[in-house]
């Protein structure tokens, strides 16, 4: 009996605590990055018999959500995948006493160190598991069935909803296009039509008559049924909603998203119809997207920085690095890896490789605007703001002036609160 | 083929076999404790010997509820995005300042903090009309099933079925029907009819979270309500039927007053709940479209929770609010009750 008791005690023990060699990641998943990830640890553990790697695959939200709420309470995993870096910088673990090279990963991850640092330190958090641009996609089998033309280089946002508008209704679609309801998303169109979002002194600039122009059209669109209405529409708050499931039922010619759906779309369209990227349509000032990606980090929560290092380094390794974008086709973030060329994507998908140029082309097109804000601190409490109010001017609750209004002082009010 | 015989022994004696069984270790455990307690309750009295066992229950109630509700309530009067208290600053009624904030409470526009208002004030909409709908959908159910309806059991079971299911699963069901590719619109269109987008029209979402949230809860307030039904005299009825009394006013003059506190403990029941609606509305709607189903629950989970930069203070401020208003409906539950439960009533 008192053996039995002292095998329970012993297990709920080891259940809970974090032992040597106990590695846990935290990982979301858009395509099929999941699988690959897993098959790259599984070689680490070979490699390293004395570490345990245990990969918690977890949807997107509780990344989001969750994730944020275990750091503020000092818990979390050892390593995750996360897309909010900047933000939450304050809980990443400095690898670099860690590390057999910091320079390496200086020199090679260096241009988007400052996107995962707190302002003004050096540390060493982790790597971009990838870079992304946002993007369009269209769908040219639907385009070449209504007999429309894409519009070409240069076209600008009207001429790509007007072409999709002609699109939908002669194939009777649901709508034109859509957009993913996040403020990200937009960014990068609001920028194409001059929008600025740091002043002066760094701190949130209010919204501009660029952030307003693109804003109008958006709304404009929704209300004459061009824009999915459901997508914007059918959420409150700042809540995160992707129309790609859409545009792979065929019901949008075009899907304004970015370069991390190509693995998706590739995999769930199959040959049922052939899709291309399309880039960043113009505004005014730009034809810009929004740089971003998902970076790997180390948690500074950690009982283990020696193992979490040693894992952080293999999956950072060069020949690492290409497999995972390879397989997954994401654009890597490792300059040796992009300098040395030669990435061959595994897909027999004729749609991919071109599309992946296509995002690699448009990204020269980021104007300097867009290109500041992945390493400015303050940018998502911008985004969720766009995202709020737009979507109660698209519900009918607010007036656009309102709602302008209204962001300056959530933004505000959201600073405020961070600095108290 | 064997024969079934009746057992030798009645079920009741092997029942009570059986649970002596189980009980005669308890029982010993008991007599060895007996006679300190009695000594000690001669010292003390009864209320002592009730506070002794008391306490461990008292003990769980103070961990899990006191004192969060207290940590709640610091929570409200600090400031700053950091969850540890000690990296909070203290910011005295700042929060509930900001929520009381508003010139003319009727328009949202006109509040600081109008999401708030707008949470309030489609919560209190949501509330109103839900439990009234509730209330009388239960009635009519539990009237029904009280009838001698052929396979009555199953028909219950039918009713009660939705409350086993997670609020959750109730809310993706109804998504699946409801959304723009979903089901009804699959009818829809099938009949000739234009596909509509049900969830981004406001009128209907809102009809649509009150008549979900209905479906789910539906069966709990029906079988309270039967169970009323069924302990009314049933010569009552048979006296009216002598008399030749309409049904509609056997159903006023008998049926309603004697239901009346199992009504009670039914609309109460049903407001509390409404107040704290969420999940199934949330998972079904998102709040949208606009804000126009985002109930205060779903405010509180926003702010403290899921949005960009979270805001513990004011969502644990907003919570105190929306707590006070249950507590009040939980005073009221009691009071009613009480007076219901006076003898001569």
């Amino acid at each position: 009996m008192k053996r039995t008791v002292l095998a329970a005690l012993a297990t709920a023990f080891l259940s809970t605590t974090a032992f040597a060699g106990d590695v846990r990641v935290m990982w979301y998943s858009d395509g099929v990055e999941g699988e690959v990830i897993q098959d790259l640890l599984n070689r680490f553990m070979e490699e390293n018999p004395d570490i345990n790697v245990t990969l918690d695959n977890v949807a997107y939200k509780v990344i989001q959500e969750q994730l944020p709420i275990q750091l503020q309470a000092g818990e979390g995993p050892d390593i995750a995948r996360v897309t909010n870096i900047k933000e939450q910088a304050g809980h990443w673990l400095d690898l670099t006493p860690y590390l057999e090279n910091p320079d390496d990963w200086r020199e090679n991850f260096g241009a988007q160190l400052d996107w995962m640092r707190p302002d003004g330190s050096d540390i060493i958090p982790g790597f971009m598991t990838q870079l992304t641009l946002v993007g369009g996609f269209a769908n040219k089998t639907l385009f070449e069935q209504a007999g429309v033309e894409m519009p070409g280089q240069g076209a600008t946002w009207d001429d790509w909803v007007d072409a999709s508008a002609k699109v939908a209704a002669d194939q009777e679609l649901e709508a034109a296009f859509a957009i993913d309801r996040s403020g990200h998303r937009i960014s990068g169109p609001n920028v194409s039509y001059g929008a600025n979002y740091i002043g002066a002194d760094g701190m949130p600039a209010p919204v501009d008559d660029g952030v307003k122009t693109f804003a109008t059209k958006l709304v404009d669109w929704t209300n004459d049924g061009k824009m999915l209405k459901d997508v914007w529409v059918s959420a409150a708050g700042s809540t995160y909603r992707a129309a790609a499931d859409d545009f792979i039922n065929a019901a949008i010619p075009m899907y304004y998203s970015g370069s991390w759906q190509i693995a998706n779309l590739s995999t769930k369209i199959g040959d049922m119809f052939d899709w291309v990227a399309i880039g960043s349509p113009c505004g005014t000032d730009a034809c810009s997207g929004l740089a971003g990606g998902a970076a790997l980090v180390a948690i500074k929560y950690t009982k283990n920085p020696e193992d979490v290092a040693k894992v952080m380094e293999f999956l950072a390794r060069p020949e690492v690095v290409k497999e995972f974008s390879e397989r997954t086709l994401f654009l890597p973030a490792h300059a040796g890896v992009v300098s040395d060329g030669g990435l061959e994507w595994q897909t027999e998908d004729k749609n991919v490789a071109a599309a992946l140029g296509k995002f690699v082309e448009a990204s020269a097109e980021v104007a300097p605007n867009a290109a500041a804000l992945p390493a400015w601190k303050w940018a998502n409490v911008y985004y969720g703001a766009l995202v709020t109010r737009i979507s109660q001017v698209m519900a009918g609750e607010l007036t656009l002036d309102d709602a302008f209004a209204r962001m300056d002082q959530d933004i505000a009010d959201q600073v405020a609160q961070a600095q108290q | 083929m064997r024969s079934r015989r009746p057992s030798s022994r009645p079920l009741a004696t092997t029942l009570q076999k059986a649970g002596a069984i189980l009980i005669a270790p308890v029982t010993a455990g008991l007599s060895l404790i007996d006679r300190p307690l009695r000594a000690w309750q001669k010292k003390t009295g009864h209320g002592g010997m009730a506070a002794v066992f008391l306490l461990p229950n008292m003990a769980i109630f103070g961990i899990f509820v006191l004192f969060p509700l207290a940590v709640n309530f610091i929570y409200s009067m600090t400031g700053g995005t950091a969850l540890f208290l000690a990296d909070r600053s203290f910011v005295g009624a700042q929060h509930y300042e900001r929520l009381a904030d508003c010139t003319n409470y009727l328009d949202t526009a006109t509040c600081k903090d109008d999401m708030f208002w707008n949470a309030v004030w489609n919560t209190a909409t949501f509330v109103v009309v839900q439990v009234a709908l509730l209330t009388v959908v239960a009635m009519t159910t539990a009237l029904i099933l009280n009838r001698d309806l052929r396979a009555r059991s199953f028909w219950r079971a039918v009713f009660f079925f939705p409350v086993l299911l997670s609020p959750v699963v109730v809310g993706l069901i109804w998504r699946w029907i409801l959304q723009r590719e979903g089901l009804l619109n699959l009818v829809v269109v099938g009949m000739g009819g234009d596909q509509t987008n049900w969830l981004t029209d406001r009128n209907f979402a809102f009809a649509a979270a009150v008549g979900v949230s209905i479906w789910a809860h539906v069966g709990f307030y029906a079988l309270i309500l039967l169970a009323g039904l069924q302990a009314i005299p049933k010569d009552l009825y048979e006296a009216a039927e002598i008399d030749g009394t309409r049904p509609a006013r056997v159903f006023w003059r008998i049926t309603l007053p004697l239901l009346a506190p199992n009504l009670l403990v039914v609309i109460v029941l049903a407001l509390i709940r409404a107040v704290q609606v969420f999940d199934e509305v949330y998972v079904l709607t998102g709040g949208g479209p606009g804000t126009s189903t985002m109930y205060l629950t779903q405010y509180i989970y926003e702010i403290g929770f899921a949005s960009i930069l979270r805001n513990p203070g004011l969502a644990a401020a907003a919570s105190i609010m929306m707590g006070g208003v249950l507590v009040v409906l939980t005073v009221m539950q009691l009071g009613l009750s009480r007076r219901n439960n006076r003898p001569g009533r």
